[in-house]
């Protein structure tokens, strides 16, 4: 019979453990069993996670671009490596070049060949517009530019008009390619 | 929506009545969309989350789908009620521990579900019973495509949709089956099956995202890959590997009976007459007891209860539907006896009607 692990008595709980695709077996008496199962476990293994160390490894073919800067959010290249989440589509053009690398690291391929959109592509161009208007209006207020503001303002005010005509007109459905 | 409600039912997928389902408990698809007009939810004030919960509002009102999707607003939500939520696997932790504006919209029958400002901002899900990979795509395709008359997605010819996690980007889908295997587990062939899946880029979780037995042997397979695949190929990939998984399983399963029926019998029928008997009982030891009794029935060793029982009990055991049923806070103790009075109570009226 298996001892336990933590005190040799003998072992009644066998516990599967899986953390990061690798199982092992632990061995328990009833009480260390116990104690075991009720201490939370560490977070659990998720893709991102696996993501996160990928970018830690690419650490040195990545130095210098860290303080790049998108203009539509404001977000680093820096601040993405930290949290690993981006801060607007439009990121994905920014930091393409850099971003090639990981995405072929993580999925093997950079090209989509799923499911499109109905919508024309045409109309995600000035829906990254407008972010990027937005958020100079934010700061353009906070920084008391007001002439600035109503500038800002009436521009957003037309795309998104022009967004919104376009939706009745621009609904017909784009090749899908599956 | 009234979540009391939901306490009185359980969703479909917990019918135990799917295809495969001696093995594979359900399936589910999630799509991630993000609306192009607004930064991902790493860079959002609570009020731009506010427009993305109103723009999203307004197209649930107005849904060219079959069924009515309800909004519940997760931030006005108790700690109970979130955790309820999450136990039924329709909205992630992280939405449920999030902040400002969030919620989910689900169907009255619990298949499909949105999630607004998660990590992206619209997290669609379809939840089905036992193996139906192809027809939780059909639900899900025509559900994005009804949000898209609505909404405008961030697209990008060259990757797709994108997303908040370069994770995601692509098409967006994570297509995962959720397998009970207890006999794998127990003749330790388990580590074969990981080693394999690995190799062929297939991701495996436990539960609700947690890898231990303690969470009664149950394990998500999913697909890794959203970039240089079409859903299509994600779905055939998986399709193709879980018939191999689900023989292994049954194989393990009828050499366990014929090699040691008799303590197989033993072990199963302990396992019953704990959850039948015990007065306070922790939630893992009941997930791993009702793993044991689940083999039982599958192996006909048990022949006085349905799966669908053993399902519902899953999740009312869990401490939020318990709390819910009760209607009152209950800390970790009062947890423990409230959860062997209700199997005990469950599982004599069961075997009465047999």
């Amino acid at each position: 019979m298996k001892k336990c692990r933590q005190c040799s008595k003998p072992a009644t709980l066998h516990i599967t453990e899986v953390r990061k695709g690798e199982a092992t077996e632990i061995h328990l008496c009833e009480s260390c069993a116990k104690d075991y199962l009720q201490t939370p476990e560490p977070p659990a293994d998720s893709p991102d996670f696996e993501f996160d160390k990928l970018v830690e490894a690419d650490d040195e073919s990545l130095e210098g671009i860290d303080d790049r800067i998108c203009p539509n959010c404001g977000i680093t290249f820096k601040e993405f490596r930290s949290q690993g989440r981006l801060g607007c589509p439009h990121d994905y053009v920014e930091f393409a070049s850099d971003l090639n690398a990981l995405l072929e690291n993580i999925h093997g391929e950079t090209q989509h060949c799923g499911k499109l959109p109905r919508r024309a592509p045409d109309s995600s161009r000035r829906q990254h517009q407008l972010i990027r208007l937005r958020s100079e209006l934010k700061s353009a207020i906070e920084g008391e530019n007001y002439e600035t503001a109503a500038r800002l303002r009436d521009e957003i005010h037309s795309i998104e008009q022009s967004l919104q005509s376009g939706q009745d007109s621009a609904s017909e459905p784009v090749d899908s390619s599956d | 929506m009234d979540l009391d409600s939901l306490t009185q039912q359980s969703g479909d997928w917990l019918r135990g009545t799917g295809p495969e389902s001696d093995v594979v408990v359900s399936t589910r698809i999630r799509l991630a969309r993000n609306i192009s007009e607004f930064p991902f939810n790493t860079r959002t004030d609570d009020s731009t989350r506010a427009r993305i919960v109103k723009q999203v509002r307004g197209a649930l009102d107005d849904l060219a789908i079959p069924t009515v999707l309800q909004y519940i607003d997760v931030s006005e939500l108790g700690d109970t009620d979130r955790q309820f939520l999450v136990e039924r696997q329709l909205i992630s932790r992280e939405l449920s521990e999030g902040e400002g504006a969030r919620g989910v919209a689900i169907s009255k029958n619990e298949v499909e579900s949105v999630m607004v400002n998660e990590e992206d901002h619209l997290r669609l899900q379809v939840l089905a019973s036992g193996l139906d990979l192809s027809g939780c795509w059909q639900r899900i395709d025509q559900l994005d495509d009804a949000f898209e008359e609505h909404l405008t997605f961030a697209f990008h010819d060259h990757y797709g949709y994108l997303t908040a996690c370069p994770t995601n980007v692509g098409t967006g889908i994570r297509a995962s089956v959720m397998l009970h295997l207890p006999a794998l587990v127990q003749t330790r062939e388990i580590q074969k099956v990981f080693h394999s899946l690995q190799k062929i880029n297939l991701a495996v979780r436990g539960l609700y995202g947690e890898g231990s037995q303690a969470m009664g042997d149950f394990y998500q397979i999913s697909n890794q890959y959203t970039l240089g695949l079409s859903e299509t190929q994600v779905l055939e990939k998986l399709s193709s590997v879980i018939p191999r998984i689900l023989d292994y399983e049954r194989r393990s399963r009828q050499a366990m009976l014929e090699e040691n029926r008799e303590e197989l019998h033993d072990q199963v029928s302990r396992s019953y007459g704990i959850l039948k008997s015990a007065h306070t009982i922790s939630s893992e030891e009941t997930m791993h007891l009702l793993s044991s009794v689940r083999l039982g029935v599958y192996l006909n060793l048990i022949d006085d209860l349905e799966l669908s029982t053993l399902n519902e009990l899953y999740i009312q055991t869990q401490p939020a539907h318990l709390q819910k049923l009760r209607h009152a806070e209950l800390d970790s103790a009062e947890r423990n006896k409230a959860r062997a009075a209700l199997l005990r109570q469950r599982l004599a009226a069961e075997s009465e009607n047999d």
